[in-house]
């Protein structure tokens, strides 16, 4: 079948590295860490006391009256998604609001609202819950308010697939550009759920690291001494747009989303395939869809959290759906994992390693695990051409999405 | 209390609530079409005041309170 060529326009994005874009690569480029210690009083009992907190508050950038009405999630989306509108040159393009849709999803919503409105409902009752509460928690809040900022009228979706949200998000908003709902799709990922309770809920499953001693080097991908991934918080957007749309109103173009493939396990609710055949049949359909040759995809922005089990199996994964050739990195070893705003701030990742033809570092890789038998930009950054390159994004549930970027 | 303590003290509530600047909090203003208030918004004013004031307002009655006069004054009332 043949659909129209999507390209990425803009790019938006505040993270545990920095308040945008450009701050955020700088510091990935350098190898810093955004992980730090959880100061909060509630922190203390906790078995996890560390966590990759925001460079930038929102306060900074939002003001007071509308951050009462915003969840911590649905705040950041705003400001990832107005930073890659402004970024794609569209905010006076005459861009029909019709021709305009928005993908931007979250893997666990509005749990901060949640949780803090329950607190004031058990110590103050039923009257005194704030009535924003419901748009605030809802699932789809994040990208109605990035529709209602940006006012866009060809649809506003929000994709749940935990830590593949970001990914799946900016799937679908290239199926909509291919399927002719929409020409411009702004397409992300957002997470704010740094409370005590998802992470002692994580922390049940085993999942998280528990190095609070050494905040900066607890994220270690592929590392021997690694023992689970860091939570972060954050939020990616990129805006998506049909390549002749962009060419006609001469915008810039980063790189073009040239395929994805997604999958679903079938398998089990947490653990992934043993032997990773739903990623590795995401990645074949992704390059597949790409209509390019496997040996094309020299880079690979992996999903790797720092689990022990998760990390190795991603490798199994590549080695059969792409080749021992590619050089792999994990930037979750410097920003956390992002859960459903991950793949959106990888996807930036991997479109700025095309652009500057450099792979970000995988920090903290001292001990590199026998199974690490794949090429890793191990503790510094790589200089490398990369006409095109994968990103892997894995979620609970048995979600596996693979999305192939090239350059323009 | 007087009508302008009572319409200092909702101007206070309207800033915190809704943004609203307190010197264009006046007795003639409309919520809604003059300070911009929305229904939601409305709904945080309404508990905000009665906190504040130590008096109940309830639903039916917010519905008649169009103007800072008609809030000034139905508190008055009950205070």
């Amino acid at each position: 079948m043949t659909h129209p060529d999507v390209v990425v326009t803009g790019l938006g994005a505040t993270t545990p590295l920095g308040g945008d874009v450009a701050s955020t690569w700088d510091a990935m480029l350098n190898g810093q860490s955004g992980v730090s210690a959880l100061t909060p009083d509630w922190a203390e009992q906790l078995p996890v006391r560390i966590a990759a907190q925001l460079a930038v508050d929102p306060a900074e950038l939002l003001d007071r009256v509308k951050l009462r009405r915003l969840d911590r999630s649905e705040a950041i989306a705003i400001i990832a998604a107005k930073q890659a509108w402004a970024d794609a040159g569209l905010a006076d393009s005459g861009l029909d609001p019709e021709r305009l849709g928005v993908s931007v999803g979250s893997g666990i919503g509005g749990a901060l609202t949640l949780l803090n409105q329950d607190d004031i409902l058990e110590a103050s009752g039923p009257r005194r819950v704030s009535p924003h509460t419901i748009p605030m928690l809802m699932p789809n809040g994040p990208a109605a308010w990035v529709g209602l900022e940006l006012q866009a009228r060809a649809g506003v979706h929000s994709v749940a697939s935990a830590c593949a949200t970001g990914a799946e998000a900016i799937t679908l908003g290239m199926d909509m550009i291919r399927a002719g709902r929409a020409d411009v799709v702004v397409a992300g990922g957002t997470e704010a759920v740094i409370h005590q309770l998802p992470i002692a809920g994580f922390s049940s499953m085993r999942a998280m690291s528990t190095r609070n001693d050494e905040p900066e080097r607890a994220s270690r991908p592929w590392d021997k001494a690694r023992d689970g991934f860091v939570l972060g918080e954050g939020a990616g957007v990129l805006v998506l747009e049909r390549a002749d749309h962009a060419a006609a109103r001469g915008a810039h173009v980063y790189a073009r989303l040239a395929g994805a493939g997604i999958t679903s396990d079938g398998y089990d609710i947490v653990q992934p395939h043993p032997e990773g055949t739903g990623a590795i049949r995401a990645i074949t359909k992704a390059i597949a869809d790409a209509d390019i040759d496997r040996g094309d995809i020299v880079h690979v922005n992996a999903h790797a959290t720092s689990t022990p089990v998760g990390d190795l199996a991603e490798i199994k994964a590549l080695h059969q759906a792409v080749g021992d050739h590619p050089v792999l990195t994990s930037t979750k070893s410097m920003s956390g994992h992002l859960l459903g705003a991950a793949g959106a701030l990888e996807s930036i990742a991997t479109i700025l390693a095309i652009r500057d033809g450099v792979v970000p570092p995988t920090i903290n890789l001292d001990d590199p695990d026998d199974g690490l038998d794949l090429d890793v930009a191990a503790n510094k950054a790589r200089h490398l051409e990369i006409p095109a390159a994968l990103n892997n994004s894995f979620g609970f549930g048995g979600h596996n999405v693979a999305l192939v970027f090239t350059r323009a | 209390m007087t009508r302008d303590e009572i319409t200092t003290g909702l101007a206070e509530i309207l800033e915190e609530v809704a943004g609203v600047t307190p010197d264009d909090v006046a007795e003639g203003k409309s919520f809604t079409d003059d300070l911009d208030v929305d229904s939601l918004s409305m709904v945080e004013v309404v508990v905000a005041a009665e906190e504040k004031f130590g008096v109940k307002i309830p639903d039916n009655e917010v519905q008649n309170l169009k103007t800072v006069g008609d809030a000034v004054s139905y508190i008055e009332a009950q205070s």
